[in-house]
């Protein structure tokens, strides 16, 4: 019995995790650009609201999930033009996109189905059994409760290590976080090399909210993001702005947030909002303990113009 | 002199004996911000395979014009010519193709990063796919950059961050830089900025080592020494326009002939003679500042210093030293963790920054856009700021007069000659040197006992590094102790009384500089004799 609570905790740590692990990556490409992306959380709104709208009217999940990432296309371009085309301060731009995010997608549910804050159900991504991996013992349960979305969500992660930290693109991409100028002496057109960046950050704002919305639920609901684009943000400050460690603390929340839950059935007298509160908690206790000074990459929150 | 090895610059280099085409020629370039006209109409042409000086004071167009050369800037009228083509620039990867390399005044390297990936950023010209997807090929690029740094005659480690790396490395890190996509002429603006004598040394013979194997320099400078000791050719630009041009032989059979070349460029530079420097006074009253034992706890000190009335003390080093550490420590910036200051006898170990000023400290910052002004602001403001309890502008402290910080403001801009268009312009619109001007008056009106001057005259042209000085002496003739840390030497054997020497946050070296001897500061910044001693 004890062995099941733990694997199903895993199981349920994981699910949460990948929410939070993708705006993560998304927050981090952004700001290794020099762009700072506070609007993580209005992206994975709109990305989730995009899924649930695009299943609703097709049937198909996997083309809501080709809406949600063309939303994050498009609310990542509107950033992108913002502060990188147009040179708008950072801050202000994004936290626009949260505002933006959050209004739109609640007020267009009563719109669109006549209903308040919360959609019908609509059809989910399916998962996938492997027959090798689900059939091992103990961890098979995990991997059979894996689908496609989750596998190419972790290879994902792999994907944006090497291509940050091990590639030519990446050293451009890093190159123009650290400083503008220096890469545009370097011949590294910055403007577009930014306006990728945070396009990229759209696209995983979107993704991490499109597995909220059609992958772990089978709706939408207004806020139901939660905080964890800005849960994302901790993260990727508590990795230092590397990939690995910034994937470690999302799973840590992903196991904060697993704990709260499964604390709530056991023992119910604990008021529960006090445990919703334990992955923020925890940020918050980690961001002013042992993270100590972070700064990330020298260039961000600075526009760049050429004379 | 030999008239006929000059020439004052016509239209283009017509009379040049060669037939070769000019590693670069410039024709008719102009380039204005605003209503300042950076450069107007200037002509230029380099030889292949020499050192072109250009030189001129700060503001005088040198490094707009370079950098409308290497693609930074798009010039409003003129043409460029590479090797007898003509080229359009649109950015410096264009440049960087078509051969040219630049070595910034700023240094353009990214800390963050190790030398091999500096110096292979932006260069790959692999497909989409491999860019995004092959794993960068640093091995060979850690190759290639010892193979080239020994063949030019120094070593570097490619897998040092370029944070780690002294002022000296970096510039050479640089020069790497500019000439890995196969330069084969390369542009260096004000190169020995940064260095200590023996740095710059090591630089002149490398730029020696580049010449002779073809590579085509144009160094921008206005240091009158290097310039005469390295450059066959030197324009002299002046108010954004090209003042005159010569001919340097390399060898000068007599010293006469020199010296009045050199009398002659710098009167092309500056449009009339060298300021005289006024004499020192020799009346030395009481110690103003005592420094006992005094360190930060990390990378400073302990340090004892004393600093009389009537006295120019100069604190030089090697940048990095310890000598912001020091002036953090004095104004209270930093806190002590060991030892005491004293000003005129008093303690001032433990006082807040703002009592020590009105204990009689004022301070000219070395970074002026982080410490010394309000980019944003108006001069009324950045010229009041400091005079928090509003003394000399409003009766009590509780407000400001607008009117008199307004006629303060004007004073110090009719007393040190800042141009400005109004004492209402925010002080962005202002250039660096009339901004360092405003901040010199602004803290020479605190009346201080101590000026703790850092820096003082980067940026400013001759004229005003002139007046700076007068202004620092003049502090010193009334008895005040001025305590000036400058990387310019020359600054320090000009107004200096005695010189002490910073290395690794201590004192190694002490002088009058009357008995001054450069060679022996100089290995005293770079720490010889102490490696000489292990």
């Amino acid at each position: 019995m004890s062995n099941l609570l733990t694997i199903s905790l895993v199981i349920s740590a994981l699910h949460l995790a990948l929410p939070i692990l993708m705006p993560m990556l998304g927050g981090l490409i952004s700001e290794r650009s020099g762009v700072m992306n506070i609007g993580l959380e209005g992206m994975m709104l709109i990305g989730a609201f995009s899924a649930v709208l695009v299943t609703y009217f097709t049937g198909n999940p996997w083309l809501g999930l080709v809406g949600a990432l063309a939303s994050g296309v498009l609310s990542g371009s509107t950033l992108a033009l913002m502060t990188v085309t147009l040179r708008g301060d950072q801050v202000v731009a994004s936290a626009a996109i949260n505002l933006i995010g959050a209004g739109l997608t609640a007020a267009l549910i009563p719109v669109i189905w006549d209903v308040d804050g919360l959609t019908p159900s609509v059809e989910k991504i399916p998962t996938i059994r492997v027959p090798m991996l689900a059939d091992l013992p103990y961890v098979g349960r995990i991997f059979s409760s894996l689908g496609m979305v989750d596998y190419a969500c972790l290879a994902l992660v792999v994907l944006v290590w090497w291509v940050l930290f091990r590639t030519d693109a990446g050293l451009r991409i890093r190159a123009c976080g650290e400083s503008a100028e220096s890469a545009d002496a370097a011949g590294i057109p910055v403007v577009r090399t930014r306006f990728l960046a945070v396009v990229a950050s759209g696209v995983f704002g979107a993704l991490g909210g499109a597995y909220l919305s059609i992958v772990t639920l089978d709706m939408f609901q207004a806020s139901m993001t939660q905080g964890r684009g800005f849960l994302a943000l901790a993260a990727m400050v508590f990795g230092k702005w590397r990939v690995w460690p910034g994937a470690l603390a999302c799973i840590a929340f992903g196991f904060a947030d697993a704990i709260a839950l499964r604390a709530q059935i056991l023992w119910r007298d604990i008021p529960h909002e006090l445990l919703i509160a334990l992955p923020y908690v925890l940020a918050l206790v980690a961001l002013a303990t042992f993270v100590g000074h972070a700064s990330g990459p020298a260039g961000v929150g600075k526009p760049f113009a050429r004379a | 002199m030999n008239p006929g090895r000059e020439q004052t610059m016509t239209a283009d280099g017509a009379s040049r004996p060669d037939t070769t085409p000019p590693a670069i020629r410039l024709v008719g370039v102009s380039k204005h911000f605003g209503p300042v006209k950076a450069n107007r109409s200037i002509d230029l042409s380099v030889r292949q395979g020499s050192i072109h000086g250009l030189l001129g004071e700060n503001g005088a167009g040198k490094s707009t014009l370079m950098k409308v050369l290497f693609g930074m800037m798009r010039p409003d009228a003129g043409r460029i010519e590479i090797g007898g083509r003509p080229a359009a620039f649109r950015s410096s990867a264009d440049a960087l193709a078509a051969g040219i390399g630049m070595v910034q005044q700023h240094f353009s390297l990214i800390g963050k990063l190790t030398v091999a990936e500096n110096l292979i950023l932006g260069r790959a010209t692999s497909g989409f796919v491999a860019r995004w997807l092959r794993p960068l090929d640093l091995e060979s690029a850690r190759a290639r950059a010892i193979e080239l740094s020994e063949r030019l005659g120094f070593g570097i480690d490619p897998s040092a961050r370029c944070e780690t790396l002294s002022v000296g490395a970096r510039q050479k890190v640089e020069i790497l830089k500019a000439l890995w996509g196969g330069a084969t002429t390369l542009v260096l603006d004000e190169p020995t900025a940064a260095l200590s004598p023996p740095d710059a040394e090591e630089l002149y013979a490398l730029l020696q080592n580049l010449r002779r194997e073809g590579t085509t320099i144009v160094l921008i400078s206005h240091k009158m020494p290097e310039i005469m000791r390295l450059c066959d050719r030197v324009t002299v630009l002046r108010d954004g326009a090209v003042a005159g041009e010569a001919e340097i032989p390399r060898a000068f059979s007599d010293p006469a002939e020199r010296q009045a070349l050199e009398a002659r460029l710098v009167r092309l530079m500056i449009g009339r003679h060298r300021p005289e420097v006024p004499s020192r006074s020799s009346h030395i009253w009481p110690t103003v500042l005592s420094v006992r034992q005094l360190s930060d706890g990390q990378r400073f000190g302990p340090i004892d210093l004393d600093v009389k009335g009537g006295e120019i003390l100069a604190v030089v080093g090697v940048e990095g030293n310890g000598q912001s550490q020091f002036v953090e420590l004095l104004i209270g910036l930093r806190k002590a963790a060991g030892g005491g200051i004293a000003l005129d006898g008093r303690d001032i170990t433990d006082m807040t920054t703002l009592k020590r000023f009105q204990s009689g400290i004022a301070h000219i910052p070395e970074d002026r856009h982080r410490l010394a002004v309000a980019d944003g602001m108006s001069l009324v403001d950045n010229a009041s700021i400091g005079f928090i309890d509003g003394a000399p502008f409003a009766p009590t402290s509780f407000w400001l007069s607008r009117h008199r910080r307004a006629r303060f403001a004007a004073g110090i801009v009719r007393r040190h000659k800042v141009r400005a268009s109004s004492v209402e312009a925010p002080v962005t619109s202002l250039s660096g040197g009339n901004q360092q001007k405003l901040v010199v008056g602004r803290e020479l009106s605190r009346a201080p006992r101590l000026m703790i001057a850092a820096q003082p005259t980067r940026g400013l042209d001759i004229g005003s590094t002139g007046a700076v000085h007068e202004a620092l002496i003049g502090l010193r003739d009334h008895g005040a102790a001025v305590l000036l840390l400058s990387l310019d030497l020359t600054e320090v054997f000009t107004i200096a009384d005695r010189i002490v020497v910073f290395r690794q946050g201590r004192i190694v070296g002490e002088t009058t500089a009357a008995d001054a001897d450069i060679d022996r500061i100089g290995r005293w910044m770079s720490g010889v004799d102490e490696e000489a001693r292990q």
